[in-house]
């Protein structure tokens, strides 16, 4: 779970740098051209496989994990007191949320993109799919706004307990550095799904 | 003070079990344990069947006393067994809700009482040094570092109560087995034969069914003896370098 879950935590910035030429201001110029680009290499292919991969070997443990400790434990306790944080007992729940939203999310753009539904735009002379269109269409439903923001809540749940917890799965605590992981994997798990919710809401207040 | 209690009653493992009520008038310097003799004198007087609970020291050091009170292994004061909890933890007119460990490796032998002699299979896979060390030696006729020892000491705290594996949501009992696997891997006596007794020990661990760690730190909560979590960590790392290493056979 610690090394597929760490593969995927890096793979979220790059997503959201890519993202950010959402907001670019060019009429998704640079945008559309950056989707061409990481559709035809191959590099980005492979890596992109591997992705598809990890998210499912990570859903594949996640259940097995979770089907596991539940009949390890037995019964449950008529009384639970509050022992540890929310997002740390929850794991399960957060991440078929994510799946889900993985589901959809990849539906409305990497599915479309690959079955070429995207209408072709022509950029310098070269004709491309006009990505940018049909995530501004998406973006201009307040209905999908609010389901991108209240995903990027979960996903930032799922990472708060997440991030740190690979590190002592994998032995890596220390007195003096855990702090600081845990410190940065506060920041990661706020500002990283923070960066992403900025989109659609940016995209849809600047439809109005 | 007035409390009304309500116990988890079962018969054997193999029965259901279901909570029962009590009212109870408990002073409030009574311990908790006192307080349960006094409601078990009550039972036997009415000949009824008095409840069952483990206990043995009645000092906080022994680790046989095992309750789950109001959803907390060992109740709800933090760093100490049921045996040092006092009434005056509490307020007239309290329900105080009792129920045993719960954890499909501590099967339940009567009512409050569970089984937990997967500890000491844990610790018989590999919890000691194999060679006689001999008497007691001169102090500081072995050089150890002050953190080394304290480091040691701290793991070499854990009474084997079984809070941990209580707290935990998954049942796991990583908790217990890195502090016993640290306390002896810290110090030159225990160092020889560490990553055998790593693989060993974890493989006893997965083998009494206890689940997997999911790093909520529940364990660390309630550990009457406040041992940290750090040690699951060093445990890990020890267990990742000897499984890879595989020095020696198990």
């Amino acid at each position: 779970m610690s090394l597929t879950g760490l593969f995927l935590i890096t793979f979220l910035p790059v997503h959201l740098l890519g993202n950010f030429l959402l907001l670019a201001g060019d009429g998704g110029e640079a945008f559309n051209v950056y989707a061409k680009f990481m559709t035809g290499n191959p590099l980005i292919k492979f890596i992109s496989i591997g992705l598809y991969a990890f998210i499912v070997i990570h859903a594949i443990q996640g259940v097995i994990v979770w089907r596991v400790n539940k009949a390890k434990k037995g019964s449950r306790y008529a009384v639970q007191a509050k022992n540890t944080n929310w997002a740390a007992s929850n794991m399960g729940i957060l991440g078929t949320i994510i799946l889900v939203f993985i589901l959809i999310h990849m539906y409305q753009f990497w599915l479309k993109m690959k079955l070429g539904w995207i209408p072709p735009v022509t950029i310098d002379g070269v004709e491309m799919s006009n990505l940018y269109a049909t995530v501004s269409g998406i973006y201009s439903n307040l209905f999908f706004v609010i389901f991108y923001v209240v995903s990027m809540v979960v996903i930032g749940l799922h990472l708060s307990h997440g991030f740190q917890s690979a590190f002592q799965t994998l032995g890596l605590n220390h007195k003096k550095y855990t702090p600081l992981i845990k410190a940065l994997g506060t920041g990661y798990s706020i500002l990283i799904p923070l960066g992403f919710a900025v989109i659609p809401v940016w995209m849809y207040l600047a439809q109005l | 003070m007035k409390l009304t209690l309500k116990v988890w009653r079962q018969k054997s493992k193999d029965h259901k079990g279901n909570f029962e009520n009590h009212q109870i008038e408990a002073s409030e310097h009574m311990s908790f344990l006192e307080m349960m003799d006094v409601l078990n004198e009550r039972l036997i007087e009415k000949k009824a069947d008095p409840i069952a609970f483990a206990h043995d020291c009645r000092e906080g050091i022994c680790g046989t006393c095992n309750m789950v009170i109001n959803g907390k292994p060992h109740g709800p004061m933090k760093g100490t067994t049921v045996c040092q909890l006092h009434m005056r933890e509490f307020n007239d007119g309290d329900v105080i809700v009792i129920e045993p460990w719960r954890a499909a490796a501590f099967p339940i032998i009567k009512d409050l009482v569970v089984d937990r002699s997967s500890f000491d299979r844990i610790i018989q896979a590999g919890g000691y040094i194999s060679v006689n060390t001999g008497q007691a030696q001169d102090a500081n006729s072995i050089p150890i570092e002050k953190d080394v020892a304290a480091q040691a000491m701290d793991a070499a705290t854990c009474i084997g109560c079984g809070a941990c594996v209580a707290a935990c949501p998954n049942a796991s009992a990583m908790l217990f087995t890195s502090a016993k696997v640290n306390h002896l891997a810290l110090l030159p006596q225990g160092q020889v034969e560490s990553s055998k007794r790593v693989r060993s020990m974890v493989k006893q661990m997965d083998e009494e069914g206890f689940g997997a760690c999911s790093n909520t730190g529940a364990c660390e909560v309630e550990c009457p003896k406040e041992i940290s979590i750090e040690n699951i960590a060093a445990m890990n790392r020890m267990y990742i370098a000897a499984v890879v290493g595989q020095q020696d056979q198990v």
